[in-house]
């Protein structure tokens, strides 16, 4: 193994050269195992995460308000299941396949965002993920839009302009709400109060207790800190919320002069590692459904297989 | 005006049946394609209702009994044989009628028509060629899509009776409908149903409003939200 080692030396060199001047690492490039597994997982958890994303708005199609509203949110719906395929698409250049990835969602070894696991209560829930939880997605996404993995950056070029769109139209539900009866406010206001803190969350632990962050950041798959992440959606929400004419349930959130920035309160970090190990409010609803999904549709998929291999072969012996 | 309820209906109710699919496919792509082919769908009856009235007003405050819809389109999803199965009736049924509207410069729904036809072309696409898959795939996937076309075949018949205010060539539409299914069951190595087309409750029954019991329960999800806040806008 020794004469290898110089030879990994040197693609090992090659790497970090093209990091460090910012170059995009691409599917055929040699990269260290190391970071071809972060990848894996991270792109992963981030395509399971639109996917198991669906189920929370894809509650309140068959109940939304209006024929315009639900037009919207089933074509979000839809945007969702197709930025679960472009990710798959992109961990798949990493040498993993699709089926095997969903596998390992089914069977629990690979995550999704923590935040699908709280329930749409209401139909004011429908604008507050749009507002909140895509304005967090889009947040911590626009960085990796530069991303020194190439399949990967390209990939959140395409989400995070739909993203936007749909963080849009969430903020309109939302305002429409806030400016509508007496308990259409309410219910817009009751349903910021839930999400706003499981919003935080989304950015992950705080810097100094984040296992991947250092390597992420010096590999460039990560750009910023989560704690630079979470207080930069912090100060964009706090003008969005007041023009929403809603509050943000945080009696410590107040503008900071001497660090430009607004101070917020303390995130229950508990609360936080209880639905990352499984005890948040749907964990098991979510999974359950995916699961049952996926079992329910293996006919059909058995089927189209099936039909393909029979025609395959056929064609394969008309032309032989 | 009657017939612009009658088709907004339709396409109103069977985008919400699609749309109940939304998480629970079996495979990724038809979360894409069956929402697709719902937004193509509630697309149609939005502007088919504004012709008669107010989009919400109708889609939320009509009861049951005023809904103009044909059985074939209310009824429960079941499993995706039986959501194919609804699909590719209906979206052979859709395809010949827009062609037909569409040629036809008389008709107040040629507009309309002209832009639906090549989205109904493509669920009748899609149709089809999950009905080659399932029919022609396991013993499993056969069984199950014969089941289905037989179970939904009494529904059909309700697709040619006469409309009040729609003037179609009904002969042709249901000629040109049954050619098309026989083909597509036949190369799925399918059988055509052999029972009645239309049963003595489903004879024209929905298009006067008289509806199978799933639908009620339909109605009630869809419009509870609407109607617990009269009044309000959304």
């Amino acid at each position: 193994m020794t004469t290898t080692a110089p030879e990994t030396g040197a693609l090992e060199a090659v790497f970090e050269a093209a990091v460090a001047a910012d170059e995009r690492i691409e599917p055929r490039d040699w990269m260290p195992d190391a970071y071809r597994a972060t990848l894996v997982r991270q792109i992963a958890q981030h395509a399971h995460s639109e996917i198991i994303g669906m189920q929370p708005e894809a509650n309140w199609i068959t109940r939304a308000p209006s024929l315009r509203r639900k037009a919207i949110l089933m074509a979000k719906v839809q945007d969702e299941a197709g930025h679960g395929l472009y990710l798959y698409s992109a961990a798949e250049t990493l040498g993993t396949g699709r089926d095997e990835l969903l596998d390992k969602l089914h069977a629990g070894r690979q995550r999704y965002s923590s935040i699908f696991n709280y329930p749409t209560l209401t139909w004011a829930d429908v604008g507050a993920i749009g507002w909140l939880v895509d304005g967090a997605a889009i947040t911590n996404q626009v960085p990796l839009c530069r991303c020194s993995y190439g399949p990967y950056a390209r990939a959140m070029v395409r989400i995070c302009k739909e993203e936007s769109f749909h963080q849009r139209q969430g903020y309109e539900l939302l305002l429409a709400l806030s400016r509508g009866t007496e308990a259409q406010h309410a219910m817009a206001q009751d349903a910021v109060n839930r999400w706003w803190w499981p919003s935080l969350m989304m950015f992950g632990p705080p810097d100094d207790e984040s296992a991947h962050s250092s390597q992420s950041m010096a590999w460039k798959i990560k750009r910023h800190s989560n704690d630079e992440l979470r207080q930069r959606f912090v100060d964009i929400c706090v003008p969005q919320a007041e023009s929403l004419g809603l509050t943000l349930p945080d009696p410590d959130l107040r503008w900071n002069e001497e660090r430009g920035h607004h101070d917020f309160g303390a995130i229950d970090w508990d609360e936080f590692h209880e639905v990352l190990r499984g005890n948040g409010p749907c964990n098991e609803q979510r999974i359950t459904q995916r699961r049952r999904a996926h079992e329910e549709g293996a006919w059909v998929r058995e089927a189209a297989a099936a039909y393909a291999t029979k025609h395959a072969a056929e064609h394969g012996e008309a032309t032989a | 005006m009657t017939a612009a309820l009658a088709l907004g209906d339709d396409a109103l109710v069977l985008s919400h049946r699609l749309g109940e699919w939304a998480g629970h496919a079996p495979v990724l792509e038809e979360e894409v394609a069956l929402a697709n082919i719902a937004l193509d769908l509630l697309g149609q009856a939005r502007v088919l209702l504004s012709l008669v009235g107010d989009e919400d007003e109708l889609a939320y405050l009509r009861e049951e009994r005023a809904f103009r819809n044909v059985q074939l389109v209310e009824q429960p999803n079941g499993d995706f044989a039986h959501t194919i199965a609804r699909q590719l009736y209906f979206s052979a049924y859709q395809r010949s009628l827009y062609e037909q509207l569409a040629a036809d410069a008389d008709s107040p729904f040629a507009p309309i028509a002209a832009k639906a036809v090549k989205e109904v072309a493509y669920h009748r696409d899609h149709a089809e060629h999950w009905t080659l898959r399932l029919g022609d795939g396991t013993p499993e996937s056969h069984s199950r899509m014969q089941q289905a076309l037989d179970a939904l075949w009494r529904f059909t018949g309700e697709l040619f009776e006469p409309v009040e205010g729609l003037s179609v060539d009904r002969d042709a539409l249901r000629d040109g409908w049954l050619t098309d299914v026989t083909d597509v069951l036949r190369r799925a190595t399918l059988t055509l149903p052999d029972g009645p087309q239309l049963g003595a409750w489903t004879a024209g029954a929905g298009r006067q409003g008289i509806h199978t019991e799933p639908f009620g329960r339909m109605l009630a999800e869809m419009q509870h939200l609407h109607r617990s806040h009269p009044g309000a806008t959304w």
